[in-house]
């Protein structure tokens, strides 16, 4: 099947861009996309016979911390955009080279470089440099650019660039030392929090400084109602604001880390129920524009710890599209629209090929039954490590195969 | 029929039921009159050990613990965090498992961050009592505290007893609300805001940042103690400023109940959260009083969560 030839026959073909859902299949030629819904079969190519399941864009995940090749083809990612946080950080040309080339050909590896030396948050990187190695994107990765000026000066020099700064929203300050989001959970537990408003603070000062440069910015994840007002209202003015979330925060609260579940410590940390709603009016709504995984693989040398101890994170990119596809069956998307969030606006937003099925396009495809119920388990995992916090939740919906650039991978 | 204690660890206060809070009680009260006595011996542990595993500094309740045990004829080795192999970068769990393949009987555990004795309670075969875990829970001072309380008042139900202090960084104070409460007491919160934890209320309790108003009509006084490296203006600006808004002075005490009980979990910072004049007070404080009890308290503790492995009658599964 290394040909790149091939035709999936008999499904529903979810198209992100036009927003509908039809019967048929999908014709490639040469690993592009030649014929989408009805088409002639030549006779000398392989066939896959979908069996009705759904037919979408391969996933594109913006933003996840390690290359975990089994993770993102069990996931139906063909795309995944490299945070800068690695070991060496990616802020040098080679660095991001490197990087580029390690998923190839199975899914591809997009490297994000670092916004500033070591991600020290004080001396520009040579992010112009990076750009030509294949960054497709800047980021200041875990933690936020606490001096304005460097913030205001990233921004700037990424505007001549023409590149998306991807920021992480958490006001330093604030956040120092804690594990948690201030509330009752993290007092009955005696767990050192931050105020929820750290987030909005950090939204407020990037996106005054994105629009005074006229930069285009990113926040990778976005989790309470201030931020989301603040972008809505950027928006409205016309700011080149755009925002992501984790199906995590969607789905769960911090009512989560009951009991020390250090595979619910995450970054940001998990909100309270009004935040949680609020995010899900912000998905409702279309202020959010991407879902990510955010996926994190922690062995339990780094989870099997005390939760003040433990490390941030949680394995997310197995179960990005399962746990997003609770959205659509709670009526607040339609799975065309999903499916955008999920491949067409990151792709989008990052530059990059992929998110759509129209022809010529790479043939990136995933084969998912919406409907197929499983149980998610740690212990039983594609990916590199199995810290989830919805270990042992029944869920439906699953990713059938992953097809990057017209070869099967899974 | 099942045992009045179905417990196999204590790691906090929070999910015992008020019956079983004073049934612990209950227990504590036989080992204050041998306590008193000049033979302070009892056989009933004897051939267990029980090992104290202290990850963080203690003085008072490392000391309580092996009283405890020694008089009731166990086995008792204590552990401390700088003469092991944590400072050689052994993880928790596997110092916890060590311990257990020594085949310790029980196992009490400080240790410097929440929800520590709870990972190691998962994982080992015998019963784990907390003795504070970070600023989560310190179920045996809460116990210890009530147990002075319901001795000098008789009850706890109806009582209005302050906790004042640094709040938000206390374990003593979260132990002491859950049992308080739970036993019908009606608890406030005396911090200043920066050391107030956030959402406190849904705990129960009434906050005050005005120790003034918090202390009015008041049954019973828990200062708690203010850690030194709180004074350094990140929380709060001086000791002296500290003492000026916070300190428990006899002129403060006034406005308490006229037979308010001062109590303190030790040690004391004197002149800063509490004046000498009022923690020495001849029948006000308590605070003697509170080290007694822990003692017949972790007594009580150690006889009950061993009871199901000395197959003692009706507790044996």
């Amino acid at each position: 099947m290394s040909s790149g030839n091939l035709a999936i026959l008999n499904g529903r073909i979810v198209d992100p861009v036009a927003g509908t859902i039809t019967t048929g299949g999908v014709l490639i030629r040469d690993r592009h996309i030649a014929a989408v819904g009805k088409f002639e079969i030549p006779a000398i190519v392989e066939t896959i016979d979908a069996k009705g399941a759904h037919i979408a864009p391969g996933l594109v995940d913006l933003g996840c911390f390690r290359v975990d090749m089994p993770a993102f083809a069990a996931g139906g990612i063909t795309r995944a955009a490299l945070m800068p946080d690695q070991a060496p950080v990616l802020d040098h040309a080679a660095m991001v080279q490197w990087a580029a080339a390690a998923g190839k050909p199975d899914v591809w590896i997009h490297p994000i470089a670092a916004a500033t030396k070591a991600l020290g948050g004080t001396e520009l990187a040579e992010i112009g440099l990076m750009k030509a190695a294949g960054a497709c994107a800047v980021a200041t990765g875990r933690s936020w650019i606490a001096d304005s000026g460097v913030m205001h000066r990233l921004l700037g020099y990424a505007r001549a660039l023409d590149m998306l700064v991807i920021a992480h929203a958490e006001d330093g300050g604030l956040t120092a030392g804690a594990t948690a989001t201030e509330g009752e959970t993290a007092t009955r537990l005696g767990l050192a929090a931050a105020p929820a408003i750290a987030e909005a603070m950090a939204v407020a000062r990037d996106i005054m400084l994105a629009e005074a440069n006229g930069a285009r910015l990113h926040f990778r994840q976005l989790t309470t109602a201030a931020a989301f007002d603040l972008v809505r209202a950027a928006k409205k003015r016309g700011v080149a604001v755009t925002c992501g979330i984790s199906p995590a925060h969607l789905l769960l609260s911090d009512i989560e880390m009951s009991g020390f579940r250090t595979f619910a410590r995450l970054s940001p940390p998990l909100r309270d129920a009004d935040d949680r709603k609020a995010a899900l009016a912000a998905i409702a709504d279309g202020t959010i524009d991407v879902i990510c995984s955010s996926h994190d693989p922690k062995g339990p040398e780094a989870k099997r710890l005390p939760f003040a101890d433990a490390e941030d994170g949680m394995s997310g990119a197995e179960t990005l599209l399962t746990l997003s596809l609770t959205l659509v069956r709670d009526g607040l998307l339609t799975l065309p629209a999903l499916i955008a969030l999920l491949s067409t606006e990151p792709a989008r937003l990052l530059g990059i090929s992929g998110g759509t099925l129209s022809m010529g396009a790479e043939a990136d495809l995933i084969l998912f039954d919406p409907d197929k119920p499983w149980k998610i388990d740690s212990d039983r995992m594609a990916g590199s490590a199995g810290n989830t916090p919805f270990d042992g939740l029944p869920v439906q919906g699953r990713v059938l195969r992953t097809i990057k650039g017209g070869v099967p991978v899974s | 029929m099942s045992a009045p204690f179905p417990h196999r660890h204590l790691t906090g206060i929070y999910g015992l039921q008020p019956h079983e809070i004073l049934f612990l009680l209950d227990e504590a009260e036989q080992w204050i009159a041998l306590n008193r006595a000049t033979s302070k011996h009892d056989d009933r542990l004897s051939g267990l050990t029980l090992i104290n595993a202290f990850f963080e500094n203690s003085t008072r309740t490392l000391l309580s613990f092996e009283i405890a045990g020694k008089r009731l004829g166990a086995d008792v080795v204590n552990m401390h965090a700088g003469q092991s192999s944590v400072k050689k970068g052994e993880t928790l769990i596997d110092t916890a498992m060590t311990l257990n393949a020594m085949r310790a009987d029980m196992i009490v555990i400080r240790h410097q961050s929440s929800g520590a004795v709870q990972l190691i309670a998962d994982k080992v075969d015998c019963p784990v009592l907390n003795a504070g875990d970070g600023r989560h829970e310190h179920p045996t001072q809460a116990l210890l505290d009530t147990l002075t309380i319901r001795r000098r008042k008789g009850r706890i139900e109806g009582l209005i007893v302050a906790i004042c202090g640094d709040v938000l960084h206390s374990r003593v104070a979260r132990s002491n609300i859950l049992a308080l409460t739970a036993l019908g007491a009606e608890v406030r919160v005396v911090a200043p805001p920066t050391l107030m934890p956030a959402a406190i209320e849904r705990m129960g309790v009434i906050p005050f940042t005005d120790f003034n108003a918090g202390l009015d009509g008041a049954d019973v006084v828990m200062m708690l103690r203010l850690q030194n490296e709180r004074m350094d203006g990140a929380y709060l600006p001086s000791p002296r400023e500290y003492h000026a808004l916070y300190g428990l002075t006899p002129e403060r005490l006034e406005r308490a109940a006229p037979d308010a009980l001062v109590m303190h979990p030790g040690p004391m910072n004197r002149g800063v959260e509490i004046t000498s004049s009022v923690a020495d007070h001849p029948t006000r404080s308590a605070i003697t009083e509170q080290v007694e009890m822990g003692v017949a308290v972790r007594m009580a503790c150690l006889d009950v969560l061993t009871r199901r492995k000395r197959g003692v009658e009706g507790w044996a599964t």
